[in-house]
């Protein structure tokens, strides 16, 4: 038996070897607060939440919701009208935003269109669009024949839809781990780079508002009747929202100034379904596997974006995870009280908001949050502040015990 | 680019007509015959008995396969990142998460709302297995197990590691079954390992490469692969017929209308 396979035969693999950092040349991100990254940006700095009453369905439970203004009144081009559905038309309103659109097509002849890959992430992509049929239904039982296209009613339609709309022809995936989805893409994005099957790539997510996840958290009795409030004492569930986000990934060598990718950790809680590990055990995992890829230690990250749902067990979880392994001066804070939790998009969303908080030195508070819960380290605050932030991170945990952690900075060089 | 070199070390593969990779390798090299009459629905052993049965197919189908490719490559499973791809999810889930919206959203049940998660078989097989590593879940349309291939080599080979690969999809009912195909249940897994091998003697080595320009599905040589050619993960047929048969040629998969994923011996 070899080195190797004493190595493999452990629970404990080796950590992760450092990566070469990719820049981020473009992004973009579209929610609650509006068109395009200024619009969070102002929202983070006004410390203004973007959640409303629900309004959402024929009856609408009584809770707080992240709703984008306009998805309804959104038109596809003609060209791309088989692709209609609500999760569509926001994954076009994501990409006309901040002209990621331009970015993109730049990147395409840059590179070749086989060259550019396609990695999003959805958790529920055009269900909604599926609801819908279901609840119109012919009387052969058949969905309404306005809504029978089979590339619309599969998770995979969100990424080919992009794909056809971009007119990309590298390798085009959809990543689907619930509330870690688009988090995750950079990792997948990252590992084709470095293997040099593609030259750039395209990441991000969508996630529309459906009865499904509105009436699903909701018989998890996981869903707040009011906004939500990440580590509050009294927190007491979370308000879902919807988003879209991308961005163009292209190596360092190829492309001037600009944030980057620093590493990026996924583990698995191997726990429960829809509860995280009591102790943080798969977090944890996921933290120190981004650090190392990033060849960092904790003590040097400035800022983090929490995953902070405002779910009781993430936020106590969470909070004593921030708690052991950070120091006093790392600045954490949720921003899941201005969008809401768009669970398949957050991790883009808060990607775009880690990068934001480096480009602007800005770094938001936690709003709607009154009374931190005592289980809260001094690192989570629910104050905005400015300062310089070369690192930071952001936290993506979903169903299934599924995490990724993400590491970003200010630049290649440090 | 340079080709991905890897290793398959095991197989895991299940049909009702071919409940189980000896079965399936038997009939797609014309050895042996399909099940008669047919299994049902398998029922991992790696489940406890109240999950197994309460389990959505999609889940006993991929845990099924799984813990057979496994146990076959003679590795820890907690050691192995996991790559879980399904064109359509549990379409049976859907079917009942859409219908219970239309009629009465209240009554949602909070399990069958969990598990109606596309990483709901990954989140299952971690569970099942203590693998805290990472585990992913995907989908590609009709490309699903190529796009599912082409990602697990990836980790494998970027990562120097051993990795699973879980491919499956369930038959559509309900009133989506009138816009989504898929028949009957099909599920393949494999054990990829860095190349050379350091498992099994009788890995298969093979260089996966990314050609640019459209390709036909492979044909189908059996008349067993063919029989399972209506299920939404019909694209692992080909690979599993030539994985069975040994051919020693190259087999194109279409990963988009305008991409190849071409493996050579």
């Amino acid at each position: 038996m070899s080195v190797d396979d004493i190595s493999e035969g452990t629970r404990q693999p080796a950590a992760p070897r450092r990566i070469a950092p990719l820049r981020i040349t473009a992004y973009t991100t579209t929610t609650a607060a509006g068109i395009g990254k200024a619009t969070l940006l102002a929202a983070l700095r006004a410390g203004v939440s973007a959640l409303r009453a629900n309004d959402f369905g024929a009856a609408p439970l009584q809770t707080w919701i992240g709703r984008v203004a306009g998805v309804e009144s959104t038109a596809l081009p003609r060209s791309l009208a088989g692709w209609d559905c609500p999760n569509n038309r926001l994954a076009w309103m994501g990409l006309l935003a901040d002209d990621f659109i331009a970015a993109a097509h730049a990147a395409r002849e840059r590179h070749g269109p086989a060259r550019v890959a396609l990695v999003l992430g959805t958790s529920t992509s055009s269900i909604g669009a599926t609801e819908d049929a279901y609840r119109s239904l012919d009387a052969e039982g058949r969905f309404p024949a306005n809504n029978r296209n089979p590339l619309v009613h599969t998770p995979h339609s969100l990424a080919n839809f992009v794909h056809e709309a971009l007119a990309l022809e590298g390798p085009c995936v959809t990543v689907s781990t619930a509330c870690s989805s688009s988090a995750k893409v950079f990792a997948a994005a990252e590992r084709m780079l470095r293997l040099g099957l593609v030259d750039a790539a395209i990441v991000g997510g969508v996630d529309t508002l459906c009865g499904s996840v509105l009436f699903g958290f909701n018989a998890l009795q996981l869903v707040s009747p009011a906004p939500c409030r990440p580590f509050d004492a009294e927190r007491d569930g979370i308000s879902i929202g919807e988003a879209a986000g991308f961005a163009l990934l292209e190596r360092v060598s190829d492309a001037g100034e600009g944030p980057v990718l620093l590493g990026y950790g996924e583990s698995s809680d191997a726990h429960h379904m829809s509860t995280p590990h009591p102790q943080g055990l798969g977090a944890e995992i996921a933290l120190d596997d981004a650090l190392a890829r990033a060849a960092l230690d904790a003590s040097e990250i400035d800022h983090i974006n929490l995953h902070g749902t405002a779910s009781a067990k993430n936020d106590e979880v969470e909070a004593a995870l921030v708690a052991r392994r950070f120091p006093a001066r790392t600045h954490a804070s949720s921003t899941k009280g201005f969008t809401g939790h768009t669970l398949g998009a957050a991790g883009i969303v808060e990607a775009a908001a880690s990068l934001l908080a480096i480009e602007h030195g800005f770094m938001p508070g936690t709003v709607n949050t009154r009374t931190l819960d005592a289980g809260c380290g001094p690192q989570i605050r629910t104050v905005s502040a400015s300062a310089e932030v070369r690192l930071a991170l952001s936290n993506s945990f979903g169903f299934g015990g599924n995490n990724c952690v993400l590491v970003f900075g200010a630049g290649a060089h440090r | 680019m340079n080709a991905l070199h890897f290793c398959v070390e095991s197989a895991g593969f299940w049909a009702p007509s071919l409940p189980g990779w000896a079965v399936a390798r038997a009939a797609f090299r014309g050895e042996g015959a399909p099940a008669d009459p047919p299994a049902t629905r398998p029922a991992p052993a790696i489940l406890a008995p109240a999950e197994r049965r309460r389990a959505p197919d999609s889940v006993a189908l991929a845990l099924e396969v799984a813990a057979a490719a496994v146990r076959d490559s003679g590795r820890d499973a907690a050691t192995l990142p996991s790559i879980f791809i399904s064109a359509h999810g549990d379409l049976a889930v859907n079917d009942y998460m859409c219908s219970t919206l239309a009629d009465q959203p209240t009554m949602i049940s909070p399990t069958r709302f969990h598990n109606s998660v596309h990483n709901a078989a990954a989140g299952y097989w971690t569970i099942a297995t203590v693998c805290r590593v990472a585990s992913t879940a995907l989908s590609a349309f009709d490309a699903s197990f190529a796009a599912g291939l082409l990602e697990a080599a990836t980790q494998c080979v970027a990562d120097e590691r051993a990795v699973l690969l879980v491919a499956y999809d369930v038959q559509a009912v309900g009133a989506i079954a009138t816009v989504t195909r898929s028949e009957g249940l099909l599920a393949a897994a494999l054990v990829l390992a860095p190349a050379p091998s350091t498992g099994s003697p009788r890995a298969t080595s093979l260089h996966a490469s990314l050609i640019s320009g459209p390709t036909a599905a492979a044909p189908l040589r059996s008349s067993a692969a063919r029989a399972l050619a209506g299920n939404a993960m019909a694209d692992a047929l080909p690979f599993f017929e030539a994985l069975a048969c040994a051919t020693g040629q190259p087999l194109d998969l279409p990963l988009t209308r305008t991409l190849t994923l071409r493996l050579t011996p």
